[in-house]
């Protein structure tokens, strides 16, 4: 079971992630070459969008069905960020659907739904890792008297807005290398290839910055990380598949970027998944919540176990064959 | 405004956009699929700019009720920690399922959308299929959480613990199937209407008469046949709710005192301080006949129920009248319209026939709503009826009016957008598809 709920957040980052990037990236794209990264953007994720941000769902009702403790509290005490992303969870979406049926493609209106779908597109990462920075933090207070000591600085704090930053960093890095093998031409791979590096760099230096900020904020990130083995494993596969990235990334080895991307950022929630675990939520007065201790009764969580596995087996064969049907052939490149 | 109220409020405004973006979502499909096969077998273009004109509406409405979706799954635990701490592990199993039905319906809704002309035609025929049978099969699933609120079952409750807990037990829960059937031929008789009556005014309008009018026809079978199930399934509902929940049938009816010969009270204003109903035409004898199939037998009124725990009578009792009312305005529609086909064909291209089917367009809708109404304000004051109150599930965090506010500011947007959207698709009809292909 939480290797489900393990599995789903990770797809959400990795396909999810990717989506929002796509948006990220089309915020950070010149004007002049708006038009060119909409349209490939447009042709990888048009058919595949909307199965990409299921893996949230499933995260969210493994959570609410298998853990209902835990998704109370972070529902309580993150009220407010994860208000914020449902917002742009909704203006994201819709945005995306509205500005490709439209019958009329009007400039204006044009204009505004793309506006709407690269902010949200940045806001939503940004408050997704926030939650995600929040949960670890040790910032959230059960027992807090105050509205700001409950509900404001249990989010808003430097860790968890370092880690929001570096979510956006990482999705706009999987986008990007993820659209080197969609784009038409090779303008556009040249173009997608820079974008990559400068999103490597940018994700790199905010990965730092969540170091700095643990510091700021007394959390000894850096003594979990490096205190125990798999953690310490899963850092290295991601040092060097980051390494491998930089040099094969001109070749036009599209496949070998795309898994190694993919593996870096699995590493990374690996490395944070495995330090923490059995906690899924770090709180400030130490009853951290343990995945292990506040689970469903066990009816429950085997009923929900084989509703899984029925579901996954018609799933991810359908899934895979949407994802083979609307990909690019390897002849392009 | 109260953070209780506001966070019922918002709830309220949540689950009223949604039901009409996901009944949209889950039946026109269905239209899709019986237009396309028309098209494969046939070979007449018509039915095949029906469908492509159809998919977009639904490729807007999919995407409302995702998000929207996605958004009350958050909104569940936003708004009600306290509930699902509690309820999460025993009613949560239709919304996994739900989740797996959803996923399929996301894929399939990917492989019909992009898929035009790129796979073997039955295959994408079959895509298409499957985008309303898994959205049917959400739609129930969902329908059989709510339920389990109405009638909880599942669990033993002892001393405020939850033993014994069983979710498979839970899901098919003794109000699972009347809840799940009626609402979903109140989704294709409120889609079927709403279809129907759009494409009855571009007929009215003379544009485009040859597309509209095999669309009109296609939607309004669909409307007309559900519409004339559905008081059937509606008794079954409201002998289901007088066993299960007699303070919700109470209310419905706005029936104070028990009594043998229970008469039925149509219309009226219910006074609860006074326990009685001005204005109302009271029938002798038919509440008992609905309830226990004759017209004797004594029915328990609100006079057994606690005051503690009743629920509002006036907005439960109006909403349900307005729900038959409108029920039954779209069942005599539906049989008129069958009439026609068999005796007065000449009824069809008549204006004061359209205009019939033009002024329903948003019946069936309204009547989904006050349904809804009925079922969650009759439930008042419980969240888990007779085990936990809606104001002990409510979440601690102050100023719920604000988000309140932001969110029915947010969906009467979306909700404008999308009718803004569709009309601009209604209107390029003739554009996209009136040139020879």
């Amino acid at each position: 079971m939480i290797a489900f709920l393990f599995l789903a957040i990770v797809l959400y980052f990795l396909l999810g992630g990717a989506d929002f990037g796509a948006g990220i990236i089309e915020l950070f794209t010149s004007e002049k070459n708006r038009p060119d990264t909409r349209k490939t953007m447009y042709e990888a994720i048009g058919p595949i969008w909307e199965a990409n941000h299921m893996w949230l769902i499933i995260a969210v009702v493994i959570l609410f069905v298998g853990f209902p403790f835990i998704y109370g509290q972070m529902c309580t005490w993150l009220h407010i960020p994860l208000l914020i992303m449902l917002l742009g969870i909704m203006a994201r979406g819709t945005a995306f659907a509205f500005r490709s049926y439209d019958a009329v493609k009007g400039e204006r209106t044009q204009r505004l739904y793309n506006h709407i779908f690269v902010y949200s597109s940045f806001i939503t990462p940004l408050f997704l890792g926030i939650i995600a920075g929040s949960a670890i933090s040790r910032q959230i207070d059960l027992h807090a008297t105050t509205f700001l000591s409950g509900y404001v600085f249990s989010w808003l704090n430097y860790f968890s807005v370092a880690v929001g930053l570096f979510t956006v960093a990482l999705s706009g890095y999987l986008a990007a290398i993820y659209l080197i093998g969609d784009a038409e031409n090779e303008n556009d791979v040249k173009r997608f290839i820079k974008k990559a590096r400068q999103m490597t760099i940018v994700a790199v230096i905010f990965g730092g910055l969540v170091f700095v900020a643990a510091g700021f904020e007394g959390i000894q990130l850096a003594r979990f990380i490096f205190g125990n083995p798999v953690s310490i494993l899963a850092v290295i596969v991601a040092a060097i598949s980051l390494i491998l990235q930089w040099a094969l990334i001109g070749r036009g080895k599209k496949k070998i970027i795309r898994v190694t991307a993919a593996l870096q950022v699995t590493m990374i929630l690996l490395a944070v998944g495995y330090m923490h675990f059995p906690y899924f939520v770090m709180v400030k007065t130490g009853e951290n919540l343990s995945l292990l201790s506040l689970h469903a009764p066990a009816k429950t969580i085997s009923d929900l176990g084989w509703a899984l596995c029925i579901g996954s087996l018609l799933i991810l064969p359908s899934l895979f064959y949407l994802y083979s049907s609307f990909s690019k052939g390897d002849h392009r490149f | 405004m109260n953070d209780f109220l506001a966070a019922r409020s918002q709830m309220a405004i949540s689950l009223g956009f949604h039901i009409i973006y996901s009944c949209i979502g889950m039946v026109m499909p269905f239209f899709m699929a019986v237009s396309h096969y028309k098209w494969i077998k046939t070979g007449d273009l018509v039915y095949k700019n029906i469908t492509r004109a159809w998919s977009k509406g639904v490729a807007i409405f999919f995407a409302t009720g995702a998000v929207s979706g996605t958004i009350l799954s958050f909104e569940l635990g936003l708004l009600w920690p306290k509930f699902m701490e509690q309820a999460g592990p025993i009613f949560g199993m239709p919304f996994s399922l739900e989740g797996v039905a959803f996923f399929i319906e996301a894929i399939a809704l990917g492989f019909f959308l992009y898929g035009w002309d790129k796979f073997n035609k039955w295959f994408h025929w079959f895509t298409c299929l499957v985008i309303g049978v898994s959205g049917i099969v959400s739609g129930i699933l969902v329908v059989s959480a709510n339920s389990w609120m109405n009638n909880p079952s599942g669990f033993n409750f002892l001393n405020g613990h939850y033993l014994n807990v069983d979710p498979i037990k839970a899901m098919f829960n003794g109000s699972w199937f009347s809840e799940a059937l009626h609402m979903s031929l109140a989704a294709f008789s409120a889609t079927g209407f709403a279809v129907a009556g759009v494409h009855a005014l571009m007929i009215a309008k003379r544009k485009n008469v040859v597309f509209h009018t095999k669309a009109f026809k296609i939607a309004i079978v669909f409307g007309a046949i559900a519409a004339i199930l559905q008081p059937f399934s509606g008794d079954i509902s409201a002998k289901n709710v007088y066993k299960t929940q007699p303070a919700k049938l109470g209310a419905m009816e706005a029936y104070y005192h028990t009594q043998a010969h229970a008469p039925l009270v149509i219309g009226g204003l219910p006074d609860t301080a006074a326990k009685k109903v001005n204005y109302g035409i009271e029938i002798p004898g038919l509440l008992s006949f609905l309830v226990h199939d004759n017209f004797s037998e004594p029915v328990n009124g609100l006079d057994k129920i606690p005051r503690q725990n009743q629920p509002p009578v006036m907005v439960t009792h109006i909403a349900f009248e307005l729900m038959i009312a409108i029920g039954s305005a779209m069942m005599f529609l539906g049989l008129m319209y069958f009439f026609a086909i068999w005796k007065k064909r000449s009824w069809l291209s008549k204006k004061w026939f359209l205009n019939l089917f033009i002024l329903a367009t948003p019946f069936g809708f309204i009547a989904v709503e006050a349904g809804w109404t009925v079922t969650e304000v009759g439930r008042q004051p419980w969240i888990i009826y007779g085990i936990m109150r809606t104001s002990n599930a409510v979440t601690p965090m102050p100023g719920i009016h604000y988000t309140f506010y932001l969110f029915t500011a947010v969906y009467f947007t979306l909700t404008i957008a999308a009718i803004f959207l569709l009309s601009r698709q209604i209107k390029m009809v003739p554009l996209l598809y009136d040139t020879k292909q």
